[in-house]
């Protein structure tokens, strides 16, 4: 049963190993460049393990910021989590011994792989759960081992590596642009995104700009009879 | 010190915002409010657009060395995926423009 569920969840998480391997990759090199080495890398990985959030960090210990603005931060570049919770809230009811875990590793990739795909069928949708989230866990934490161990052996200066979590966020807006369905929204969340950007600027504009995209898409919702369709 | 108690308020709010929603509505038998339902369904596409430009904040569109690395680098991005569909390719091959590009000028 257990292997089964495991036979299922491994193929499905490989895009997100390729993906998840070389982003902590460059966490860890950029945290070792930070000063901080193996020890932090895997704490945070496995402590905190959110990737854009865990880069956020690295600038936060470099500018030396106070724990208030690193709370104030963390809450707002990971508000987006307590959505991934609603979506999955239901899925997760009969997880028992899971719940705690599943939860809490529910990432922007653990989500996309659960929240739109069914468990396939004769698989045990615990276990399935589990693997999923485990697995992403792992190579997030891998990832950054490696990036941590080899990254003061790299000959060459690595600025810019970072760009890689940009890459990855255009690269899930893209599979999402493909969903003809989840296009009004993707662009809501762009306009209200840029607007809030010009309006608050770069480093308070994330929580309005949810505030914002919440109120939209809710005006849209009572506005039409039907409300778009599977959003991931 | 200050680092680790930095990682501690990192852990703890994230591990709050995720554990919150799914031991609070993940309960059997508690009933979901269709308006959050709706809103789960379609929040995160709105979300990811958010997280682009959340990444992309401190270009700058004046100072050349800092938007055109960038936008080429989304540029990459988006053409490479709509190509091959392969992220690792996509995310490598951006990536290696945008650091390339802002070394070069």
């Amino acid at each position: 049963m257990r292997l089964r569920a495991f036979k299922a969840a491994f193929p499905r998480t490989l895009p997100v190993m390729a993906g998840y391997v070389f982003l902590a990759i460059g966490f860890g090199i950029l945290l070792g460049k930070a000063g901080l080495g193996l020890g932090w890398a895997l704490a945070m990985s496995s402590g905190i393990y959110a990737g854009a959030m865990q880069y956020v960090t690295i600038d936060l210990f470099i500018s030396a910021a106070t724990l208030w603005e690193t709370a104030l931060m963390t809450l707002m570049v990971n508000a987006r989590h307590l959505f991934y919770g609603i979506s999955m809230a239901d899925k997760y009811q009969s997880t028992g011994k899971f719940k705690p875990y599943l939860a809490l590793s529910l990432t922007d990739e653990t989500y996309a792989l659960l929240a739109g795909e069914r468990v396939p069928d004769g698989v045990d949708h615990r276990w399935y759960y589990f693997f999923v989230s485990a697995l992403n866990h792992l190579y997030w934490v891998l990832g950054s081992a490696i990036g941590s161990l080899i990254g003061s052996a790299l000959p060459f200066d690595l600025k810019g590596i970072d760009f890689a979590m940009t890459s990855l966020f255009v690269v899930i807006f893209i599979e999402h642009w493909q969903k003809k369905s989840a296009r009004i929204p993707a662009l809501i969340g762009l306009c209200s995104a840029i607007i809030c950007l010009m309006l608050f600027g770069p480093a308070g504009f994330t929580l309005p700009a949810m505030g914002l995209m919440c109120g939209v898409l809710l005006l849209m919702r009572s506005g039409t009879p039907i409300a778009p369709k599977g959003g991931m | 010190m200050h680092h680790t108690l930095m990682i501690l308020v990192v852990a703890v709010i994230t591990a709050a915002l995720r554990l919150l929603p799914v031991m609070f509505f993940g309960r059997e038998s508690r009933v979901i409010p269709p308006s959050l339902m709706y809103l789960s369904r379609v929040l995160p596409s709105a979300i990811v657009s958010l997280l682009v430009i959340y990444s992309l904040r401190s270009m700058s569109f004046i100072i050349l060395s800092s938007w055109l690395p960038a936008i080429s680098g989304v540029i990459m991005a988006a053409l490479l995926h709509q190509w091959k569909r392969n992220t690792l390719l996509s995310v490598f091959g951006s990536t290696a423009c945008y650091m390339l590009l802002t070394r070069m000028l």
